[in-house]
């Protein structure tokens, strides 16, 4: 396929296996202006807002914090700082509900807000970029706390150093997901943040052209930005047709370039690197004035919330609060879901936090999101396969998943899956198949987690033996040697026999001993759960062990 | 305020088995009610056996098995067996042989696997080749088409005849039954005579046996439709009659007088319901794009091959067990190639 992309310059498009024509539901978040959400009392800021290590707190319970303030990093290669959204008092560092399909809680510092909205000092504001060193704008987007907004929160600023000549810089405003607008509204409302933020980009890393995708549902977002671009500069926006997933990362790269992203690699291998819109006018913010990431546009929508828009809000803010500002819940949902449909996760409580990879909270009615029943067994009908994007045979992956045979499982490439939702969609039988392919991956991860901890165990015990044996045996020639100077004037044949057969006695025993404490250093998994038979087995061994242990004392 | 949780993704999903099953019915409408046409309601009464008994037969495994019983009769697939194998068998097969297969294909092929989905044959050809090995005469005694038929038997005789196991009063079986053209033109071949000479026999029409070549467009138009509807899609058809007729034509080539064209086999025996009914059986069939070509000229074929030097006239049942064997294998050499593992790297 081929398209005209801005300046008249007509590009190829390529495709994807699969992929899914999805009714978008982009209109109702459309109906009102862009707003900003007010400050409320309190925000809940998690220490773990992006991919990484958590970080760790610079504050204290009764510390006042301003606007724009670092309170949270990590000296961990991977990590992004936070930063208080307003100014206030921390009123403690404590475990709150975080926006994780577990539902689990997760350290989080709370903040009082004083109502002030004080900001600190910032950075001076970096205006002729193309003159300053790129290590120094990589150290400001990393001080900035910038992760991916599209959802997938990586720390920018390590995305930006590959290592790598890069030719391509993709800039990714396909927002393919229903539902979710606010990348839409940030293209029709700020097109100068984002495409400062792509000169910054460009710069940063001497790619040679940049591509702007964007689906054909967002006709303004196009056009906005195409009237906004320079007549002389390397950046087109180029309209790909609205087929979900062409916003996942791969799958863009692979609709522009062509190219696909080898399995297990990155972007950066094939000299591409792909941004997210809102990144990257948070990036122009944090270059051009400064400006922490504190705050992001999310969009509220679904038949569950009484006036469905976008607002720019501060991170913290829990759901409740800002739905309350959307007008509050019309008693249509039962259920709150945090991204799009496809690959959010359901919340079971409100008092969750937005945070820098919250894109949207969608409340659907029960028209607009059925509550599937429960599943039947698979008719192998291939249907999955036939939209999977990344090729896979769901069928077979879900046949092994529920088996629990990890290998196979891995041999149909379940590292591949993107868990974008198309096969599950499609499923005549409702089966939840990505929730199958999740499983099965963290099941994978904590089998190699266990395989890794039991080969280490094993090689430091079989180190400890030979280390043993070695003292064991320098201490026996030390004493042959004394013996042998000694025996020099009187040798005693029979006794030194005996002393041998001793000798030898005790090395054993002591060996037995070493290996025994070797073995209670490894960790004790195989005798844990132990069947009536098998624990029978183990017992009878440990008889027959005491019994040979008596004997030789 | 709390919420339900539920796994992503959070959509309203387009599809259900049931009404995949609804639609195949459907598609096999057209094709029943031209065999009721041309072979009486015997058609009709044996689809009302093989269902009820067939329904009967899963609700009573699901109670023993302790499984839900409602929510898999909802989903249709015991019917359709049902269906498929009452139009696979003569119109006046005794209603206790029907039963038979049926529990057959419900208990043994089907549920005894851990029912719908994990079944590796075709549970309604299983039942049919089953009763074919073990009681051939009443499964080849077919009833000639309505156009040729001499003694045509009223609703009562036919009902008569199915429950009673014996031919209506004054009547043999010999009198009112008749060979099925494959079968009728294996017999002449095999004695030797031309084909030229034996299509001088006013049993035949354009394509096939009279009649008969009718019902196979029907079944046809059906088929179509689920392609259309995206119930099935193309290649396991397409690839079945590239090999029956590949075949045919191969041999018709070499020797027209004693191979028949290969239209004549599109349009007899099973061939055209096997194709887009019986070998796309999801469940069985192969699942990869690539496996369903392989599997369905390898039907194609064997069908041809059976049909030919075999020994039985018609071979689709057959065929598709052969192949539901194989279907693993051939879905596992036959994998796609996943995103990121090719070449493609720029």
């Amino acid at each position: 396929m081929y398209v005209e992309s801005s300046k008249g310059k007509i590009r190829r498009l390529w495709d994807f296996h699969g992929g899914l024509h999805l009714p978008d539901n982009k209109r109702q978040s459309l109906q009102t202006d862009l707003t900003s959400a007010t400050m409320p009392a309190r925000l809940i800021l998690p220490l773990r807002q992006h991919i990484g290590e958590p970080a760790i707190p610079l504050v204290k319970p009764g510390d006042r914090v301003l606007k724009g303030e670092k309170i949270a990093d990590n000296t961990a290669p991977v990590c992004a700082p936070i930063h208080a959204p307003t100014s206030g008092i921390i009123k403690g560092i404590e475990a709150h509900s975080i926006p994780h399909p577990s539902g689990l809680n997760g350290p989080a510092i709370v903040l009082e807000v004083d109502g002030k909205d004080e900001w600190a000092d910032l950075p001076a504001p970096i205006n002729d970029f193309q003159n300053v060193d790129k290590s120094l704008l990589l150290q400001r987007i990393r001080e900035a706390g910038i992760v991916g907004l599209g959802g997938a929160t990586f720390p920018a600023a390590i995305k930006l150093n590959p290592g790598k000549a890069i030719r391509t810089l993709i800039i990714n405003g396909a927002e393919c997901e229903p539902f979710i607008t606010c990348d839409d509204l940030l293209m029709q409302g700020a097109p100068d943040r984002i495409l400062n933020g792509v000169r910054i980009l460009q710069h940063i890393l001497g790619a040679e052209e940049c591509l702007i995708g964007i689906e054909d549902n967002k006709p303004d977002a196009i056009s906005t930005l195409r009237s906004h671009l320079t007549d002389d500069e390397p950046i087109e926006v180029v309209r790909i047709p609205t087929l979900y997933p062409s916003g996942g990362e791969k799958q863009l790269i692979r609709i522009l370039t062509g190219q696909e992203v080898p399995s297990g690699g990155f972007p950066a291998q094939l000299g591409v690197i792909c941004h997210n819109v809102a990144t990257t006018a948070a990036i122009a913010d944090a270059v051009l004035e400064g400006r922490p990431l504190i705050s992001r546009l999310v969009t509220l929508t679904g038949e569950g919330i009484a006036n469905p828009c976008n607002m720019e809000v501060p991170l913290g803010i829990t759901a409740a609060d800002l739905i309350e500002q959307a007008g509050g819940y019309t008693g249509k949902s039962s259920q709150l879901i945090v991204g799009g449909p496809m690959m959010g996760f359901n919340l079971s409580t409100d008092q969750v936090p937005i945070t820098k990879g919250s894109n949207c909270l969608l409340a659907p009615s029960e028209e607009e999101v059925p509550t599937t029943g429960s599943a039947l067994a698979c008719i192998r009908c291939g249907r999955c396969a036939e939209v999977c994007p990344v090729n896979l045979l769901p069928q077979q992956m879900y046949w092994f998943s529920r088996a629990k045979e990890l290998e196979k499982v891995q041999d149909y490439n379940l590292f591949d899956c993107i868990e974008c939702g198309c096969c599950s969609h499609v499923c005549p039988s409702h089966i939840p198949l990505v929730h199958y392919f999740r499983f099965a991956k963290t099941e994978s991860w904590a089998k190699e987690k266990e395989l890794q901890a039991a080969d280490h165990a094993k090689k430091r015990h079989d180190f400890r033996i030979a280390r043993l044996e070695r003292l064991d045996a320098e201490r026996k020639a030390r004493l042959r040697k004394k013996k042998e100077d000694l025996g020099k004037k009187k040798p005693v044949k029979p006794a030194a026999k005996g002393e041998d057969a001793k000798k030898a006695a005790i090395e054993a025993a002591m060996k037995r001993a070493a290996t025994k404490k070797a073995a209670q250093q490894s960790p004790p998994k195989n005798t844990d759960n132990l069947t009536p038979a098998q624990q029978k087995q183990v017992d009878a061994v440990d008889k027959h062990r005491a019994e040979t242990t008596a004997d030789q004392e | 305020m709390q919420f339900q949780t539920f796994s992503s993704p959070h959509t309203d999903r387009p599809n259900s088995v049931d009404k995949v099953m609804l639609q195949v019915i459907l598609a096999l409408l057209p094709g029943v009610l031209a065999m009721t046409w041309y072979f009486g309601p015997g058609v009709l009464i044996n689809i009302v056996i093989a269902t009820l008994s067939a329904v009967a037969f899963e609700a009573l495994v699901l109670k023993l098995r302790k499984r839900p019983v409602m929510p898999t009769l909802y989903d249709l697939s015991a019917v359709v067996t049902a269906i498929l194998f009452a139009i696979a068998v003569p119109p006046l097969l005794p209603w206790w042989l029907t039963v038979i297969g049926m529990a057959f294909a419900i208990i043994m092929v089907k549920q005894l696997y851990g029912g719908l989905g994990y079944n590796p044959f075709n549970p309604a050809m299983a039942a049919y080749v089953l009763l074919l090995i073990s009681w051939p005469i009443p499964m080849t005694s077919w009833l000639p088409p309505v156009v040729l038929s001499t003694n045509p038997l009223d609703f009562m005789q036919i009902v008569s005849a199915i429950f009673t196991g014996s031919p209506p009063t004054g009547l043999e079986w010999d009198a009112i039954t008749m060979a099925t053209p494959l079968d009728g033109m294996r017999t002449n071949l095999d004695q030797g005579q031309m084909i030229s000479e034996i299509f001088q026999s006013p049993v035949w029409g354009d394509f096939g046996g009279l009649g008969w070549e009718w019902v196979g467009n029907w079944f046809l138009m059906g088929g179509l439709w689920l392609i259309y509807k995206r119930t099935i899609t193309w290649h396991i058809p397409l690839a079945f009659f590239a090999g029956l007729t590949g075949l045919a034509m191969i041999t018709f080539l070499f020797d027209p007088e004693s191979y028949p064209f290969a239209l004549f086999h599109v349009f007899s025996g099973g061939a055209i319901l096997g194709a887009f009914f019986i070998a796309t059986d999801p469940v069985t069939a192969c699942t990869t794009r690539k496996g369903q070509l392989i599997y369905g000229v390898a039907i194609g074929m064997l069908v041809y091959v059976i049909r030919t030097w075999g020994g039985y006239p018609d071979a689709v049942a057959f065929a598709v067990l052969l192949l539901n064997m194989a279907a693993p294998t051939i879905d596992y050499y036959t994998r796609p190639q996943v995103f990121g593992h090719g070449d493609n790297h720029g």
